[in-house]
């Protein structure tokens, strides 16, 4: 899904958390948003998937407007920064919780959800775990499920919000490879949100570089590399 | 068994004779504080309990349970369960709904509603009962419209419901509120993502993640309803049969040296309130598991 910000702003009280931004997202790309801490990613990303609204501007989706969807609506797959699993279920229940929560008319029948969490859980190469519970998985484990949870909802876009960073090194290069598979299988327009440039340039199409509620620069990574556009840009990715 | 694994005693480690854990101190100053905690709760808590059921069972069990067959004792204990069954749903509902409200939105005079809600914590239940007399008696404005349409409020149950819920408002919010500032929102806005409706969110994800504290909130204000005497004995006017609860039964028989009858009623009294904390108790005992994953996470 083609998708495009215009204009969007934010403000929480007196804080200015996003000037106006616009960014246009090609579909089924995999999309970083890169900047230190406080410049705004989490809450531009949020913005995307309804959970914040924007004081002005628009988001478009495919062309249509999209910035009154609720965020049920949009069908965003979100995978949180601490993952949000839900604690008291199982990993099968937190990931069939999507297909659960549709109205009855659209909702699969038991077998139908049973057989889709399967297939998800071999996706994320966590076939066994099925029965446990978060507080008995790693944190790459959590990790993986959140993904498995976000992606069961059939979702039109995948939004992640620092989804490595509490995970030591080695894991994230693990999973860093886990996402892009992932994504180049579904063709899912993915944005992730990250504050680690080597992961940003590494992993995504295209690095959107962000500072104190603006965007500074948006580029693949190598353009990015080789011409960085404001000062900032250039000493952001020297460091 | 934990300290001997973690803390190898002095001589097998081959440290000083003095050494030992920072957070442990020396047997006798442990001795010391679990036989005063065991010494306070002896008498502060089981002497006065057992004191109770003896005098009411000094003259036989025959008479204890005679005089708790009396009309005056039988009103009492329905009244009591009646008034908690009504506030304790009643202040579920509302401290649910205050502690939603204070940690899953900021707005402005946040601090002052959670003061609010401490309120008839830090007032007496007298002056509550007063107040509410002022309010709603024969002399006030809505007191004696409401008692010339049929409906009073004081010296009926309604001014007794009313008392109860007042002085029992805190419980189930103040248990609830640290629980849900510490899970944060997170959990809820994965459900709404996910396509869950705020209410489904609710039931599923919010409801499950308080159960244990919502469970304390209700026990700790079941037992205060039941056992709140000063704000019901202003506005209950102590009619017998009519409007005495356990407690104001318990009062007035005692000052008439009724001494089976009040202690009857108080071991029965005492006997709800032990059943809530076994209730409790075996719930955790039978949800252990599930509380330590809740707790872990
Ligand atoms: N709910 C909120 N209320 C008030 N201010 C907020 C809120 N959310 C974000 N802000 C402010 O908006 C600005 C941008 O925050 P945001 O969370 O989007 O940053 P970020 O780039 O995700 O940072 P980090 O890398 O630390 O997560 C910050 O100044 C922050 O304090
Ligand atoms: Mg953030």
């Amino acid at each position: 899904m083609h998708i495009e910000i215009d204009e969007i702003a934010k403000s929480f009280g007196s804080t200015t958390a996003l000037h106006p931004v616009s960014l246009a997202i090609p579909s089924g790309a995999l999309v970083a948003l890169l900047g230190p801490s406080g410049s705004g990613k989490t809450t531009l990303l949020r913005i995307l998937g309804g959970l914040e609204f924007p004081t002005s501007g628009r988001v478009l989706f495919d062309g249509q407007d999209a910035t009154g969807l609720s965020v049920q609506e949009r069908r965003a797959g979100f995978v949180f920064q601490s993952y949000a699993l839900f604690r008291h279920m199982t990993v099968f229940e937190n990931i069939a919780y999507g297909l659960r929560a549709r109205p009855r008319r659209t909702r699969p029948p038991q077998a139908e959800i049973e057989r889709r969490v399967t297939r998800l859980l071999e996706l994320i190469q966590l076939p066994q775990i099925a029965k446990r519970f978060p507080s008995q998985l790693s944190g790459g484990q959590r990790q993986r499920v959140a993904l498995a949870r976000a992606l069961a909802i059939e979702p039109r876009m995948l939004l992640l919000d620092e989804p490595f960073g509490a995970l030591d090194a080695r894991v994230r290069k693990e999973l860093r490879q886990g996402l892009r598979e992932i994504h180049d299988s579904t063709g899912l327009t993915t944005v992730f949100v990250t504050h680690d440039q080597d992961e940003a340039m590494e992993l995504a199409d295209l690095v959107v570089v962000m500072s104190m509620g603006r965007i500074e620069q948006v580029g693949r990574p190598q353009d990015i590399r080789a011409r960085p556009a404001t000062p900032f840009v250039r000493e952001f990715i020297e460091t | 068994m934990f300290d001997d694994a973690l803390h190898p005693t002095p001589a097998t480690a081959g440290r000083p004779a003095k050494w030992r854990p920072a957070t442990e101190e020396s047997r006798l100053t442990r001795i010391l504080l679990i036989a005063a905690a065991l010494g306070g709760l002896a008498i502060l808590v089981v002497a006065p309990l057992a004191v109770v059921f003896a005098e009411a069972l000094a003259r036989g069990a025959a008479q204890a349970v005679t005089s708790l067959t009396r009309p005056e004792a039988t009103s009492a204990i329905r009244l009591t369960l009646i008034v908690a069954a009504i506030s304790v749903p009643v202040n579920a509902v509302f401290g649910i709904a205050a502690a939603w409200t204070i940690t899953k939105f900021d707005f402005r005079g946040k601090a002052f509603l959670i003061t609010l809600i401490d309120l008839p914590f830090s007032i007496s239940p007298v002056v509550a009962g007063l107040a509410l007399v002022l309010l709603f008696g024969t002399n006030s404005l809505i007191g004696g419209w409401l008692v010339a349409s049929g409906f009073p409020i004081i010296f009926a149950l309604p001014g007794i419901v009313l008392a109860s819920i007042f002085v029992t408002f805190p419980f189930v919010a103040r248990e609830l509120i640290p629980v849900m500032i510490e899970q944060g929102r997170a959990e809820e806005e994965a459900a709404l993502t996910l396509g869950a409706s705020g209410w489904r969110a609710f039931l599923t994800v919010t409801l499950p993640n308080i159960k244990w504290a919502l469970l304390y909130g209700v026990l700790l204000c079941n037992a205060r309803a039941m056992g709140e005497f000063g704000a019901v004995a202003v506005v209950s006017g102590k009619i017998r049969g009519q409007t005495a609860t356990m407690p104001i039964t318990i009062e007035m028989l005692y000052n008439e040296y009724l001494s089976v009858a009040a202690f009857s009623l108080a071991a029965v009294l005492a006997a709800l309130g032990l059943l809530t904390l076994a209730l409790k108790t075996l719930l955790e005992w039978r949800h252990a598991d599930q509380l330590a994953a809740g707790r872990r996470h």
